[in-house]
């Protein structure tokens, strides 16, 4: 062992790091020098499904969080929504079903409010076109140091609820088949109530950030890495933005309805994976239009597209301030998702305060079941997008299928969309050159792609571009750490 | 999770515990929180995020617990140094870097060291630590059990005596 060198001397991990996965965009050059495809690669394999098998049902809502270090809750609840349709759970008492909302929102919560301040508030706020060196974190900590703080104070509050009512933050258990494990005792309310305005006031600050930056800028985002596409995502019964609990929309480009209120059991027949040779990630499209036409967009700016009200009134109000600057009926922008995010993050931060003063919460009905069944299917909004479970369990209770499509699968055709407009846009000649580096940096950032949730694995997030002449020779490469 | 408002002293163990030895973090943490030491917080996660700049800020000596990949066995264990950097798109965060973030944001930044215990199998979801890893972590539990006691002492000490603010003692080497 060592413990007597005094320098500093970095802790061997990279190989084993718990995030996104390494970004790889490859762009293909047609005979013109014009970009003909871009593709946007996961380099790790799938194997989760693999794992569940032969496992107890119960385990999964535990098992499927170390999908992902970055939104374990997501996958914990949609698990846990799985298992309730095993066990026959179809209506959840009311305790259990505000506890697990309690958490979503937190997760909602911190996952946002980390993307923003810490990976897109530099962009924002210094301009995407900005010296790197100024253009990070560490700029916005110098530059504005009450935001910085709020930025992690409002990740922190996120993580103490989900601390509170999922029980602890690596494989927490909070979620069980048919209902939850705890309810929320008046001091753990107390501790979190007390700094609930503020958060939503904090919130509010955010999404003026966010506006200020659209607005100001929308002749340019309107040609930055735009493209029109369906949208997708949960909406309550009566058209309400939805992330925990309701039925599949999904709106084409100019906002005619494809399909509504969907039985989210029904996705299978609604929905298909198109498999690509080039990409671990599958291609899901609506069945409907098929691969070429059927693919959509999920997260933040298709659920703001897709649902016809946000029913906390500061949200609401913040959506109507969005639809009239980008104008009326669906918004295509892709740099649109920081703002249609932080709505969301308000939204949440409004739940949460209604919540916490829900006496139902402390409610001591936790759990209930009824008819056992063989196929769970569990459906959910993730903070990047909608997220789906699906298993079948044998007659001892054992795991014999699984099939999980992630938010960023979902998003998966978006982003390659976003990263080939980007560079048809930037490109010149046959280099790479750092202003289309950090442009197809901005553009795949407005996604917030969890590549090691969508490849099932983990791995560092360098982004590395290459370039492809029409033989598929490589002609460039360029690499951003 | 044990928080204590006396806690001045915070462990922060991370990984994976179903990628084998990725596991030995949370592992170290458990191991660590049964033994109730004084001052001492312990913290579980898969990786470090920037809100645990909250908590070093508010410390007075900050530990990181990992698994290595390679390096030296059983363990190592070093000063780290702060690194006032950003990341491209990391939703976690390097210790080095959380250093550096956290005396950014909150002007203040304890002393901190990494307990690297060597791992040598990090397979995808296979749950468990290898015999040599497991052997490696009861060593290095040990050793940083002594040092939290060591170390543990002296903050009280000084607080008591007032005449360093938590978070500002000037660190000097190992004991």
């Amino acid at each position: 062992m060592a413990t007597e060198s005094p320098a500093y001397k970095r802790v061997i991990i990279e190989p084993v790091t718990r995030v996104e996965g390494h970004g790889k965009v490859s762009l293909l050059l047609d005979e013109a020098g014009k970009v003909k495809q871009a593709r946007f690669h996961v380099v790790e394999f799938r194997g989760f499904e693999r794992f569940v098998q032969g496992r107890p049902f119960w385990e999964a809502p535990v098992l499927v969080q170390r999908l992902c270090g970055i939104c374990p809750v997501s996958h914990h609840l949609a698990a846990a929504k799985a298992m309730d349709r095993i066990v026959g759970a179809d209506t959840l008492p009311p305790t259990a079903e505000k506890m697990r909302r309690l958490m979503h929102y937190g997760q909602f919560f911190q996952s946002h409010s980390l993307h923003f301040f810490h990976l897109v508030s530099p962009d924002l706020l210094f301009g995407f076109d900005a010296d790197p060196a100024i253009r990070n974190v560490v700029g916005v900590i110098r530059k504005h140091p009450d935001l910085a703080v709020q930025g992690v104070m409002m990740r922190k509050f996120g993580q103490e609820i989900i601390k509170a009512t999922a029980g602890k933050k690596v494989h927490g258990t909070g979620a069980i088949p048919g209902g939850i494990n705890k309810n929320l005792s008046i001091p753990e309310r107390d501790f979190l109530l007390k700094d609930a305005d503020k958060m939503v006031e904090w919130a509010k600050g955010a999404v003026e950030i966010a506006k200020n930056y659209t607005v100001e800028h929308i002749k340019t985002l309107a040609s930055f890495a735009d493209f029109p596409s369906n949208h997708l995502s949960l909406v309550r019964s009566d058209g309400a933005l939805e992330i925990y609990h309701g039925g599949l929309r999904a709106i084409d480009a100019d906002g005619k309805k494809i399909f509504d209120h969907v039985d989210y059991l029904q996705f299978p027949e609604y929905l298909a994976e198109e498999v690509r040779n080039w990409s671990y990630m599958k291609f899901p499209f609506i069945r409907s239009l098929g691969p070429e036409k059927g693919w959509y967009r999920v997260g933040p700016l298709a659920r703001i597209n897709a649902c016809d009200f946000i029913d906390t009134p500061e949200a609401e109000a913040a959506r109507k301030e969005f639809f009239a600057a980008v104008g009326d009926g669906p918004c295509n922008l892709s740099m649109a998702y920081h703002w249609a995010r932080m709505i969301e993050t308000l939204y949440a931060a409004e739940k949460i305060r209604e919540l916490l003063n829900d006496p139902d919460l402390q409610g001591t009905d936790l759990v209930t079941k009824g008819e056992r069944r063989r196929v769970g299917i569990g459906v959910i909004e993730a903070p990047r997008g909608t997220l789906f479970h699906y298993y079948e369990v044998d007659d001892n209770d054992l795991i014999v299928a699984a099939n999980l499509i992630v938010s960023t699968t979902n998003n998966n055709e978006s982003i390659n969309r976003a990263v080939a407009r980007v560079a048809d846009t930037d490109l010149s000649g046959q280099k790479i050159t750092e202003g289309l580096l950090n442009h197809v940096e901005v553009a795949i950032r407005a996604y917030d792609p969890c590549l090691s949730c969508a490849t099932h694995a983990m791995g560092q997030m360098p982004l590395s571009v290459e370039l492809y002449d029409h033989e598929e020779h490589l002609i460039d490469r360029k690499i951003k750490d | 999770m044990r928080t204590t408002t006396d806690a001045k002293i915070a462990v922060f163990c991370y990984g994976n515990p179903a990628r084998e030895d990725d596991g030995l973090g949370p592992e170290l943490a458990r191991r660590l929180e049964g033994l109730s030491l004084p001052q001492v917080t312990v913290e579980s996660d898969y990786q470090l995020m920037v809100e645990d700049a909250a908590l070093i800020s508010e410390s007075a000596l900050v530990v990181f617990v990992d698994a290595a990949l390679a390096g030296e066995e059983p363990f190592s264990f070093r000063q780290l140094a702060e690194r006032p950097e950003a990341g491209y798109m990391s939703h976690s965060i390097d210790p080095d870097r959380l250093l550096g973030l956290t005396r950014e944001t909150f002007g203040r930044c304890p002393p901190a060291y990494a307990l690297a215990i060597r791992g040598y199998s990090f397979e995808m979801f296979k749950e468990g630590l290898t015999d040599r890893a497991s052997s490696n972590l009861t060593e290095a539990l040990s050793y940083l059990v002594g040092f939290l006691r060591t170390e543990g002492a002296e903050q009280h000490h000084i607080l008591r005596r007032g005449t360093a603010g938590a978070g500002e003692r000037a660190s000097g080497g190992l004991k």
